[in-house]
């Protein structure tokens, strides 16, 4: 279990060193680049932790779609980030302050699960054995039955975004040129072309 | 359990009205996109599905818990989805009467609607911590694309993101508090949460309960977590406006009940002083900052505010007739802000909409009718017997009372007279100014909509007694 | 130390051994495939193609692989240098690194993961950042542009190969790219009472599936008539306008191994990967892994067919055909499919 160890660490550094970086860059870009490192990692630990599907579906949601079309985005920006930037160390104390109680209260978290152990035991629903049943069998059969309705309003919820974007952001122009292939392929030589006779001299009117 | 087991027929036919929303809205979508002119079909399609669900409600035996836990129908589940789809029913006629060339009238915003009320009959039936989140963002999504549905205007969109801000911020603090109640219980179903609570609750738990009930505070809008509504009420197209201030401040309302009661029951000491003070928050703000307003929809937003607040103290009472007092002040509430909007709705001039308070000044000689209406709501509003909003005071102090909490009772009565004071404000310029130009005619569906909500609200005493043994069945389930 | 010598040290061994041999073979076949693709161009427009380096041209790749690696790499003044060199590796690795559970035979694999068709999913979808950071480090106009199209591009089909994968993976029910073409020894040929054959295999059940999947495998890959990214007659090169020497063979190796890459997988999905086409004696003594590269060679000749003859889309048009005809098309499929297994699944 040394190797699985080893791996965690290494995983675990660089993921919270590209977390740091993902603020702490000063090129948008970079920082971009940054949280795609960190959700390769993840996505590494994800793998330790014997989750393979979960793993490598962070990497297709989140680092092929999600994070190219960020990158997408933040290039695209013509924004000084420096300057925007200034007075960053301003609003240090009051986001330290909030840091600091949000690990006082991870704390208390876990310190709640040190000293009450049962609640462990008392998950709901759980974690299938290893060897029985493959993880992304193991996923859908949770998800598909006791999950079923949850996973159901979830679409709709996305349905929703959809419908809300498209709403928002849609504008039908007048006036401009659109390419219809239906239109297209339906021509045929007796509604495109007209056979005309041309007397010598005279042209077509 | 590892076989693919389909849900009952009984699961089934436990969400039949939430089955008939869904379905329709996908069936409503096809139509509007594939359609040339959808619109009225979609209104109507929406309507009949709203009123279908609601039937639907009415009929359906009541079933414990159903999807592994996630839902459950009991009467309070039954009372208060009956009176959020009467409340969008009504918000959505009225917006189809309101708009001949307003934006509203594309096939989307039925749709909205109608998923914003899916969401708002999750949340009253949910049952576990997953159900209740997913029920919230299904109404609040819905909601900041309606907020933000007239995005030619800048108010509009203003609103819409800064609701969308605020509101994902709130739900962030919700999930906080839910993932932190998870990790004490190891559970998410109510029950569950409820058995490892066991009258007891750490510190940690404590931690969850505050962050779950920030996150709830912000969606009933209830201080010191209301900062968005006023921006937001004035913002949003007006239809919109009558619709957030009515369904959806139901069904929120209806899950902070459910969520200290069910799950919380047990720790009520804990939960008690945070919606006491939320309570007197909300009321003495909601009394205060709406004596300056002069627009008439961030009027209604402070006013909002104050509702809500006398509607905590119900619930801060913590024992059934409480609750029981929640509930008729929500229909009760509910009649009003739909009456009340109405009459925005018809606030229009020859050329155009107008929403300041001045324009109402001396409508009694050229609108008699929906001034006399609108005042006696306006008098409901400031709790004046035997006005229907009498009624709904009196529950509510009578369980706070009866509880013990004078304090809070004494300061809920000095706020509804400091509120009463901007209500009859409005009724003085409607009858003692110098009119400033009549409105025109009320639409038929307004005219409608205000003479049963007027109606309601004058003749209350006459089924006070139903609606309280209705509401209190609803309470019963919890104590 | 013994243990630890036998647990880590000699399979990891082994195992970077097996890559490295892997990784040079598949070069030199790749190598092999740029010759054949121009020939194969040539040999359409009546042109004879490379045929100078070597006997009839076969060392045409090596002589242009010497000829790039000993220029000198030119890096522009604006460009954001780090990412201008980090992009053609990018490319390149993660293309190679799919390859990893790619089998050529029953067993010969490097690693046979459980998600296989996931992991080389998820890796064809990281391809995408090669081409955008590459145009954007370029700090130059066609570069980011090509960039920007290209991201738009392979996210588009990427969406249409994925639903693709979900209907060979609903009939197979699972993930593991062996068990994917054990699954096809039986279909409906043996279904009719016939002797395995290529009847069996996916292509002729999914056909509509297997002609998305070659078309998106074309755009994904960036391949003409899809490849916009680097149109000539419009951005000069797209992303790789400011790239020489070394960092531009990177780029060219890298966009040859995913294309190769993805006629593997097109082998493994549709075509059966090393079964033989026909359940006769001497078909089957043929090893697998002759049959599997033969039909990674016949795709890819299909698509150097489509190079030679078909004219390059305009990009209006590509993303009409990704959005509104393979995406509505690929999840109707994904519909159908699904109520298929259910409706014909035992008990």
């Amino acid at each position: 279990m040394t190797l699985t160890g080893l791996f965690f660490y290494l995983f675990s550094a660089v993921l919270v060193a590209s977390g740091l970086m993902v603020i702490a860059a000063r090129q948008p870009v970079h920082s971009v680049l940054f949280l795609i490192l960190g959700f390769v990692n993840a996505a590494g630990l994800f793998m330790l932790l014997g989750a393979e599907f979960l793993a490598l579906i962070l990497v297709v949601v989140y680092v092929g779609a999600v994070a190219v079309l960020f990158l997408f985005v933040v290039m695209m920006l013509d924004i000084d980030f420096a300057e925007l930037r200034q007075g960053f160390l301003n609003y240090l104390p009051v986001g330290a302050l909030v840091g600091v109680v949000i690990l006082v209260e991870l704390l208390v978290v876990v310190g709640g699960r040190a000293i009450a152990p049962e609640v462990v035991e008392s998950v709901p629903v759980p974690i299938p054995d290893h060897d029985d049943v493959s993880n992304t069998e193991a996923i859908g059969q949770l998800l598909y039955t006791r999950y079923l309705f949850y996973f159901q309003a979830a679409g709709l919820i996305l349905l929703v975004a959809m419908v809300g974007a498209i709403v928002l952001t849609l504008r039908h122009k007048e006036g401009v040129k659109r390419q219809s292939a239906a239109v297209q392929i339906a021509r045929n030589p007796a509604t495109a072309i007209e056979v005309r006779k041309v007397e010598p001299g005279k042209g077509l009117s | 359990m590892n076989q693919i087991l389909p849900p009952t027929s009984d699961e089934l036919l436990a969400i039949l009205p939430e089955l008939i929303l869904a379905g329709g809205i996908l069936v409503a979508m096809v139509l509007g996109v594939f359609l040339r002119r959808p619109i009225a079909l979609v209104n109507g399609l929406s309507w009949l599905l709203l009123t279908a669900a609601a039937v639907a409600v009415l009929t359906i035996p009541l079933s414990g818990p159903v999807f592994h836990g996630a839902l459950v129908l009991d009467p309070f589940a039954r009372f208060m989805k009956v009176a959020v789809l009467i409340g969008s029913a009504v918000a959505l006629a009225m917006a189809w009467s309101h708009g001949r060339q307003q934006r509203t009238q594309q096939f989307e915003f039925p749709v909205l609607i109608l998923t914003a009320t899916l969401g708002m009959m999750v949340m009253i039936s949910a049952h576990d911590l997953i159900a209740l989140y997913i029920g919230l963002e299904l109404q609040s999504l819905s909601l900041y694309v309606l907020a933000a549905f007239n995005r030619d205007s800048v108010k509009s969109t203003e609103a819409g993101i800064k609701y969308f801000i605020l509101g994902a911020l709130s739900s962030g603090m919700l999930l906080y508090g839910i993932s932190m109640v998870y990790g004490f219980t190891g559970q998410t179903s109510f029950p569950a949460v409820a058995e490892a609570v066991a009258g007891d609750a750490s510190i940690g738990l404590i931690f969850g309960l505050v962050f779950l009930l920030i996150g709830l505070a912000f969606k009933i809008a209830a201080v010191p977590f209301h900062m968005w509504t006023p921006d937001v009420y004035q913002g949003a197209p007006t239809p919109v406006t009558a619709f957030f201030a009515a369904a959806p401040k139901l069904a929120a309302m209806a899950l902070f009940v459910r969520v200290v009661t069910e799950p919380f029951g047990s720790v009520t000491a804990d939960w008690q002083q945070i919606v006491t003070f939320i309570a007197i928050g909300s009321m003495v703000l909601g009394a205060f900052a709406a004596i300056g307003q002069t627009n008439i929809k961030r009027l209604m937003a402070y006013s909002s505010i104050g509702h809500v607040g006398f509607a905590l103290v119900g619930l801060a009472a913590g024992t059934e007739e409480g609750v029981q007092g929640v509930l008729v002040y929500l229909v009760i509430y509910l009649a009003m802000t739909l009456g009340v909007f109405a009459c925005i709705l018809a606030m229009r001039k020859p050329d155009g909409m107008v929403e300041d308070i001045g324009s109402l000044a001396g409508i009694s000689r050229t609108n008699p009718v929906m001034a006399f209406i609108l005042a006696m709501l306006l008098f409901s509003l400031a709790g004046i017997p035997p006005l229907a909003g009498f009624f709904a005071k009196f529950y509510v102090f009578r369980a706070a009372i009866e509880a013990d909490l004078f304090v809070l009772a004494v300061i809920g009565v000095l706020a509804s007279v400091v509120g009463a004071f901007y209500y009859l404000r409005i009724i003085k310029l409607m009858y003692f100014d110098e009119p400033a130009g009549g409105f025109e005619p009320m639409p038929g569906t307004l005219r409608l909509v205000l003479g049963a909500s007027g109606a309601f609200t004058i003749a209350f005493i006459l089924f006070a007694g139903p609606v309280g043994e209705l509401a209190s069945t609803a309470a019963g389930g919890f104590f | 130390m013994g243990g630890f010598a036998e647990t880590y040290f000699w399979p990891a061994v082994t195992m970077i051994l097996t890559s490295v041999v892997a990784m040079l073979v598949l070069l030199v076949i790749i190598a092999y495939l740029l010759y054949a693709d121009r020939k194969v161009w040539a040999a359409v427009q009546l042109r004879r193609g490379p045929n100078v380096v070597g006997p009839w041209g076969l060392l045409q790749s090596f002589a242009d692989l010497l000829k790039f690696v000993f220029k000198e790499p030119i890096i522009p003044s604006g460009a954001n240098k780090g990412i201008f060199l980090l992009a053609p590796l990018i490319s390149t690795v993660l293309a190679l690194a799919a390859w990893a559970v790619v089998p050529l035979d029953d067993g010969v694999v490097i690693a046979d993961i459980n998600v296989g068709v996931l992991y080389i999913f998820a890796i064809s979808s990281l391809a995408v950042y090669g081409i955008i950071m590459g145009g954007w480090a370029s700090n130059s106009k066609y570069p980011f542009l090509g960039a920007l199209r290209s991201a738009a591009q392979m996210v588009s089909y990427e969406v249409s190969i994925g639903f693709v994968i979900i209907c060979v993976l609903l009939v197979v029910g699972s993930l593991n790219l062996t068990d994917i073409v054990l699954a096809q020894a039986e279909g409906i040929g043996t279904a009719m009472g016939l002797a395995p054959s290529l009847l069996d295999w996916h292509w002729l059940i999914l056909l509509p599936m297997f002609v998305v999947f070659f078309i998106s495998a074309l755009a994904e890959t960036n391949r003409p008539p899809f490849d916009l990214p680097e149109a000539e007659s419009e951005l000069v090169a797209g992303y790789m306008s400011e790239y020489s020497s070394t960092p531009y063979v990177m780029f060219f190796l890298g966009e040859y191994v995913a294309i190769t890459l993805m006629c593997a997988l097109g082998t493994i999905l549709f075509l059966g990967g090393w079964l033989p086409p026909l359940d006769v004696a001497w078909l089957n003594w043929v090893p697998g892994t002759v049959w599997f590269v033969a039909k990674t060679l016949f795709l890819f000749f299909l698509m150097a067919m489509v190079k030679a003859f078909v004219p390059r889309y305009r990009y209006d048009q590509l993303m009409r055909l990704g959005w509104k005809v393979f995406l509505p098309l690929s999840l109707a499929m994904v519909v159908a499919v699904a109520a298929v297994v259910q409706l014909t699944a035992e008990g």
